[in-house]
Order: structure tokens, then sequence, then C-alpha cells
């Protein structure tokens, strides 16, 4: 039987049914629309699905749902919610930081997590911190350079 | 999304639907200036070899749209997967009917709106979309200059056009937008002769870098893709998966399948899956399902799977000869035999298979994660026996495809789901299913052979087992070869398709480890051995361009390596440098700083074409250093990115990519012909490090720790 959870979506207040165990990755594509984070392995091994959970970049394939209770999530859409793009998603396009797009969301999220705990990171930090978010398409110095062109502004 | 949003589809969406007859779309079209081109009407025609579409399909291979806004639909069968043409293509027509790029809007790989394509692989789009595009765009900006001369009652010669305005050179404020000239007009016209396509001096936009159009949509979270289509009263299918590949269904039981309320179990054949309007719930009730299966028997597993196909393919065609190969041999100083050996690898793309689809009546709508919009259509009518026309692929963003969308088994699985359930379906595959469904990059092998006599090559012999002729033509000067093609159809037990440049990143690694074996037998070094042996002036060109740029005579750290790898795909040369520092004791490479330099005709996009061609060394990174399928007969046991490593952000070296200075001349493939160098460069370079010569890709720190071991014993 489904039971509601409250959290705060992108600043929003929602409320979801849900049974629990689901992966909060369903509950913000499938049963909230948001469509904007993606799936790509199901096991918290690629990143795709990387959203903010109380400011801590998470693999959100890899929580359940009932931890989302009283929880603030940011997911990509929530990044551009006034309608103005964030520094990091300009900083993703003027570096071209991206072909296919499909892991994007998923780095651009790791990388905010990243700068909300750390907001001068190293090259070696940037490295480090998004080393388990991949791109098949071959982005990753671009996307560095993204990042580092924002570090500590 | 929600059908109601469909209009927030990123890609101009039409949502009337159409009907088969192209003249008939034509009239749906509304206003505006449209230009068609017929196949025939042009010498480049021949261009369109890739491309056989059914006859009815003939009308028009091309074709663009001024609208009534002064915007303008490009319409290709060509779909977007990250490899930049969303931009390449807009810039082309842009230059030619002086636009805007950013007052195009591309539709791309919708069966019903599109011109027929095949497919998009084979780094074709640029070679061979672009030339009736750039005509098209010339011959509706004629059409503009022609009426703009009868509205401000002046000669065409009179008439200059700049960002969709045309004016008077010598009055610039008498001047008519497109926009206005369009308004209320309705011209088809047809591309009847060649009209002056801009020579590369008189390009303004051509050639200039241009950041990729799609970018915002994607960083936004707002570019759609397949799975991002929601659809009222959609059930999510979950398909119950044999172990082993080939397996044939004997039974099934559903007896738990009442514990999920509203899961549904649907069988045709032998595909058993499992629906309900939840995902979750969809696939706990599908684990719930016990299907017996009979599994074909194992041939062979990772390891000894060289050995099967040498000894199973007996078969062989000669691709290429010269001379006579046994002279050759007795003329040599040294003959030096070796063979070179890949194992399968995944595309991985990181969006997996998905389609969804729904039926209106007994028209089928779906958006797939194709590479071939149209040859989808085609197998999932066969496989319905439903008309062609009858199904309707729709324009979506791929995730990633390097040939691995090229065919796509979940729509068709999809669309029976959808038609014996009779509600819309949504089919995303699992990771899992993903890497075992793959059409694969084929093992393969290559037993090569070569002479060298007084610094030069004097006999080659190449004999390719499984991985085809792609790029092999023989570049260097050698008076006595052979090159032989050994195949089998059916001797895979896994699915084997189309992985980005086929076949040619084995056999360049074969050839190009070869190539540095002989200058070494020779005892030349690889870059002036090489210098010295190619008949290619362009390739030798390209090689000097990359190794200006490496700064090849610079003197090496401890432990550093370099090693070069020549190579031919889609048109394009390349010359590929990579430096590396190989750990003696654990044998771990890392890659540092590679160079690419190609010969890859015009420019269009240098901006995009640098893109490519660092995916196509990120990418290529990965088969050379870390990926293996692992396998028994069928049975893939390779299941998800924690046991197939891929390349990653800490181990991705520093990577300069240059072009030769061809602008005048026909643009050549861009999105893969770079990939096929990297397995060899690596390994020579390795070797230049270390003295491990290793023979086999993935180049492992197992392997590179037994070959120096075997380099240390001789």
């Amino acid at each position: 039987m489904k039971q509601p959870i409250s959290f705060k979506l992108n600043g929003k207040p929602v409320t979801v049914a849900v049974n629990g165990d689901e992966p909060a990755l369903t509950v913000i594509r499938t049963y909230l629309d948001h469509t904007g984070t993606k799936y790509g392995c199901g096991l918290g091994e690629c990143g795709a699905c990387t959203i903010i959970v109380d400011k801590e970049a998470v693999r959100s394939c890899m929580i359940a749902a009932e931890y989302l209770e009283g929880k603030e999530i940011i997911t990509i859409e929530g990044l551009s919610a006034d309608g103005k793009l964030h520094p990091l998603q300009k900083a993703f396009i003027e570096h071209d930081a991206l072909q296919c797009g499909f892991c994007t969301s998923g780095m651009i999220m790791n990388a905010y997590g990243l700068l909300l705990q750390k907001p001068k990171p190293s090259r070696a930090e940037i490295i480090t911190a998004m080393d388990a978010n991949l791109c098949r398409c071959g982005a990753y110095n671009r996307i560095a350079d993204a990042i580092e062109s924002l570090a500590g502004k | 999304m929600n059908t109601d949003n469909m209009k927030d589809l990123y890609f101009s969406d039409y949502h009337k639907p159409v009907g088969y007859d192209r003249r008939k779309f034509l009239k749906q079209l509304g206003g505006g200036i449209v230009i068609t081109f017929f196949a025939g009407d042009l010498s480049i025609t021949n261009a369109f070899a890739q491309n056989t579409p059914p006859a009815d399909s003939m009308n028009f291979n091309a074709y663009l749209r001024v609208k009534e806004n002064g915007r303008v639909d490009c319409f290709t069968g060509k779909i977007e997967m990250g490899q930049g043409v969303i931009t390449s293509l807009a810039m082309v027509l842009a230059e030619e009917l002086e636009v805007s790029v950013y007052d195009v809007d591309m539709v791309m790989g919708d069966t019903e709106l599109c011109p027929y394509d095949a497919g998009t692989w084979g780094s074709l789009t640029t070679r061979f979309i672009d030339p009736p595009l750039r005509a098209a765009a010339a011959e509706a900006r004629e059409v503009l200059r022609g009426l703009a001369a009868e509205r401000l009652g002046v000669s065409q010669n009179q008439l200059d056009i700049k960002e969709g305005t045309v004016y008077l050179k010598n009055d610039p404020s008498r001047k008519v937008t497109y926009a206005e000239l369009t308004k209320g007009q309705k011209i088809v016209k047809s591309l009847g002769e060649k009209p002056a396509i801009k020579k590369a001096g008189d390009f303004k936009l051509v050639g200039k870098p241009v950041i990729s159009l799609d970018a915002e949509a994607k960083v936004t979270g707002k570019a759609k893709y397949s799975a991002d289509i929601k659809l009222p009263g959609m059930v999510y299918a979950t398909i119950v998966r044999p172990k082993v590949l080939g397996s044939k269904k004997l039974s099934v039981d559903a007896s738990r399948l009442s514990q999920f309320e509203g899961a549904t179990l649907v069988e045709k054949d032998n595909l058993v899956a499992v629906i309900h309007e939840d995902p979750e719930v969809s696939k706990k009730a599908a684990a719930g399902i016990k299907v017996t299966w009979e599994a074909p028997e194992a041939k062979a597993d990772q390891e000894t799977i060289f050995k099967y196909l040498e000894e199973t393919i007996t078969q062989n065609r000669v691709f290429e000869e010269k001379g006579n190969i046994n002279t050759g041999k007795t003329n040599s100083e040294k003959w030096v035999e070796a063979t070179y050996l890949d194992g399968y690898k995944a595309h991985a793309a990181m969006e997996t298979h998905t389609t969804t689809c729904y039926f209106e009546g007994d028209k089928l709508i779906m958006w797939v994660a194709t590479q071939s919009p149209f040859g989808t259509r085609k197998q999932v009518a066969d496989t319905l026996g439903m008309p062609e026309e009858k199904v309707h692929v729709k324009q979506i963003f791929l995730g990633g495809g390097f040939g691995g969308k090229g065919f796509c088994m979940e729509a068709a699985e999809a669309a029976i789901i959808a038609k014996k359930c009779g509600k819309p379906v949504q089919l995303v595959l699992s990771r899992k299913e993903e890497f075992m469904y793959d059409r694969y990059r084929p093992a393969g092998l290559v037993k090569a052979g070569a002479g060298v006599s007084g610094g030069k090559l004097t006999a080659w012999t190449f004999d390719i087992y499984c991985s085809g002729t792609r790029g092999t033509e023989m570049f260097y000067e050698i008076p006595d070869f052979r090159t032989r093609d050994f195949n089998k159809g059916g001797v895979h037990q896994l699915f084997t398709g189309a992985w980005r440049a086929p076949g040619n990143s084995t056999t360049t690694f074969a050839r190009e480890s070869h190539i540095d074996v002989m200058a070494h037998a020779a005892g030349i070094n690889p870059m002036t051995f090489r210098l010295n042996n190619l008949k290619n002036e362009n390739m030798a060109a390209t090689l000097r361009l990359a190794a200006k740029t490496f700064g090849w005579d610079k003197a090496k750290k401890p432990g550093h390596g370099y090693g070069i790898a020549l190579g031919l795909d889609a048109g394009t040369l390349v010359a590929l440098i990579a430096e590396v520092k190989v750990d003696k004791e654990t044998g771990v490479v890392k890659p540092v700083r590679i160079v690419c330099a190609q010969d890859m005709g015009q420019v269009v996009n240098p901006h995009g074409a640098t893109l490519q061609t660092e995916g196509c060394i990120t990418m290529g990174l990965g088969y050379a250093l870390y990926e293996e399928v692992v396998f028994n007969g069928g049975e893939v046991k390779t299941t998800n990115f924690n046991n197939y490593e891929i390349n990653r952000f800490s181990v991705t070296p520093t990577i300069v990519s240059v072009f030769m200075d061809k602008m005048d001349a026909k643009p050549q493939g861009g999105g893969e012909p770079a990939i096929i160098c990297v397995g060899a460069a690596i390994a020579n370079a390795v070797f230049d490090a270390c003295g491990a010569r290793v023979n086999r890709m993935p180049v492992t720190p197992d392997r590179v720790l037994e070959a120096l071991e075997q380099a240390n014993k001789a």
C-alpha cells in the first residue's frame, strides 16, 4: 500500500505516494515528471541520475523513496528555475562540455554538489569528485575545464 | 512528458498526422518556400549510393522550407546522437541561404516529415547530406533574391543578402526581409540544375567554430530522449530475459503474478513480458516469473574465442594484392610474423535502448532511440505484419549511439506489447540487458607478416579474421603484399554489429603495431621508418603535422614512451601520437598526452570536429586499455559499468587535435576516424616506454607484465 511522503523539490513542497523502497530516481522521473534526471545503470556506477539531497550530490538510483521525506531536493530543472541559466550551465555551454547530453544533468548536479561543499576546488579535487561520473562521448576534459572556470567564483 | 505538452518538445514538431505520400505532405506543409532536391537531378546523386530507398520514397531526398516568419526548417532523415550534425548541417544551410544559424530549425529523423535515409552512421552525414543541402539552400536564396528584385523593382544583380535581409548594394536602406518575402507565398521548387555554391573564400560561417546548438537544451534537462515521453495510460514493460543468448522458451510459470495488483503478463512466441503502470511494480512482478529456457551449447569464452575463430573460419577472399608475396618474402632480409587479438567491445552508450510507443487506431507512433528511423520503421512493420506507412517513428534525441543503435530490438518488442495490451508502452532496457543484447564490435584477430630490406618494407601479408577490411587499403609502399578477409556468417554466439569505425580499430591496431615491430627489426625509429615507407603523400604530411604538434624529438621522461599510429577511415587520414607512462612493477599504463592530426578535407565546424576527435580518443582509450566483454558461449557475464571499465576523468590525458588546412576540398568523415589509431598508438608507446610488446587489446596491466617477462627472457 502506497503512503504519501513530502519533501521539497526545487524549492517547492511536493507530496507523492510511494511504497517506500522505490529508487528516488523513479519518484523524480516517473511519479513527478522531472525527466532531466536520467537512468544510466541503476547501480550507482555512472552518475547520470545524480541529484542534490540536502546540499549533497547523491545517486538517485541508489537511495530509497522513503529517505526523501522532509529533505530538500534539487534536480537539473531546479538550477535554472528562475528562467536564468546557472553559472555551471553557462560554463558547460561555453566549454561545450557535452555531446549526446545524456550524462550532462548528472555531471552538472555532481559538480554543483562539489561546489556547495567546496567552492574553490583544485583541478585534482575536481577530477576526484567527478571520477565516478561516466561520459561515453568523451567530454571529460571539457567538463573539468568548465567546473574549474567557476572554482572560486 | 504528457501529450498535452507535446508542443514543448525541443524539436519543431508537427502534430497533424500526415500521409505517406510526400506530395500530399507538401500540400499540408503550409506556406513558405520549399526547395526539394530530386534524386537524379544533380551529378552528386551518386553520393547517395549509401541509400537504397524504396521506390515510392524516391520523390525527393532533401528539402528545406523558408517559413513565413523568416525562420528556416531543415528536414533530414539523419538523427542527432551527440555527433553534432544538428549544428553542422544548420551551418552549411545558413551559409548558403544567408541567414543566421540560430534561425534554422532542424527537423530530424521523423519518418513522415523527413526524406528517406538509411541511417546515421559511417561518418556519412557531412560527406553526403552537405552537398544537396548546400545546393537547396543556394537555390532558395536565389528564389528569394528573385522575389526581392520584383518587390523592389530592381534587377537581381543589384541586390545583396545578409542575415535574411535582401538589400540594394548601393542603397542598403532599400531592403526587404525573407519573412516579408515569404509571407503569403507558397512556392515549391525542385532543384533543376546545380546552383552556384560558395567557395571557401566566401564563407562567412563554415570553417568558424560554432558551439553546439543543442547545448542549452541539454544543460537544462529539457532535451527529450525516448524515455522522457510519458503518455496517458502508459504502462511500463519489463521483459523476462534468459541467462543465455539464443535460448528457446520451454515453459512459463506466472503463478506469482497475482501478488502484484494490476500486473499483466504479455506473451508472444519467445517473448515474455510484464506490464504495469508503475515501472517498479513491473520490474518486481517480472522478477517473480519463472521461465524455463533451453540454452544453446557454449562454444567459446573470451580466452578461447581467438583459437575458435581461427579454426572455424577457413573461407577467405583476397581483398587487395600486389606483386607476388612469395617473391617478396624470399627477397626480404628479415621476415617477422605476429598475431594480434582483440576481444568483443560494447557500445555502452549512456542511454540504454529505449522505445515509447502507442497505437492510434491501426497506426503505430513511436519514439525510438534509433540511429535508423526508417530502418526501424521497416523492422517494426515487418515484425508486426503492418504496412510501413502505418508506422511513424518520431524525432527524438539519442543519448549516444556509436553504431549500437542501428538496430533496435526493443522497438519491435515494445510494439508487440503495445498491440497485445492496447495501451501506450514504454520499454527501457536495463543496463544488464543493454550489455547482453548489444551488437558488439566482433572479436577478431589479424595474422600479420612483413619483410624489410635496407629500411624498406619489401613484403606484407595481412589475414583479417572477423574485423572486415574497412580502411585497410594499403597506404605504405610495398612491392609485394596481400590482404585477405576471413569471415563466416553465424560464427559468433554474441550479437555483433557496427561499432564506431567498424573493424578499423582492430585492423589498425594490428597493422600499426606490426609496422612498429618492423621498424625496430630494421633498427630505425618508428617515425622515420613510416615516413620512408609511406606512398601516400597526404598521409606523410599529416604525420609530419602530428610530429610537429607533438614535439616528437623532445626528450622523454623516465618511464615514458611515445607511440605512433596511422590510419584511414571514412575518407579521412589520421596520424595519432600518444605519450604514456608505464609502471613496470604493476604494469599499469597511464596515458599522458595524445596529439591527433587529421586530413578530413574541408572542416565545416572546426569546433565540432575537435569535439568529435576528443570523443574518439577518450572513447578509444577504453578499448585500448580497459574494455573487454566477459562471456561463455551466449552467456554474457559483463553486466554493468562495475565490470566493464570505460574511460574516466582521472585517466583522460591531455588531448590536442589539429587539422590539415583543406578548406577548398570536399568534407570527409569526422565522427569515427580518430578512434581507430588509439589502440596501436598506446601499444607502441607502451613498447617504447618499457619494451613490452602487447599483441592483444585491451593492454591490461597483466598483459604488460607478461610481455615484459617475455621481453626479459629474450
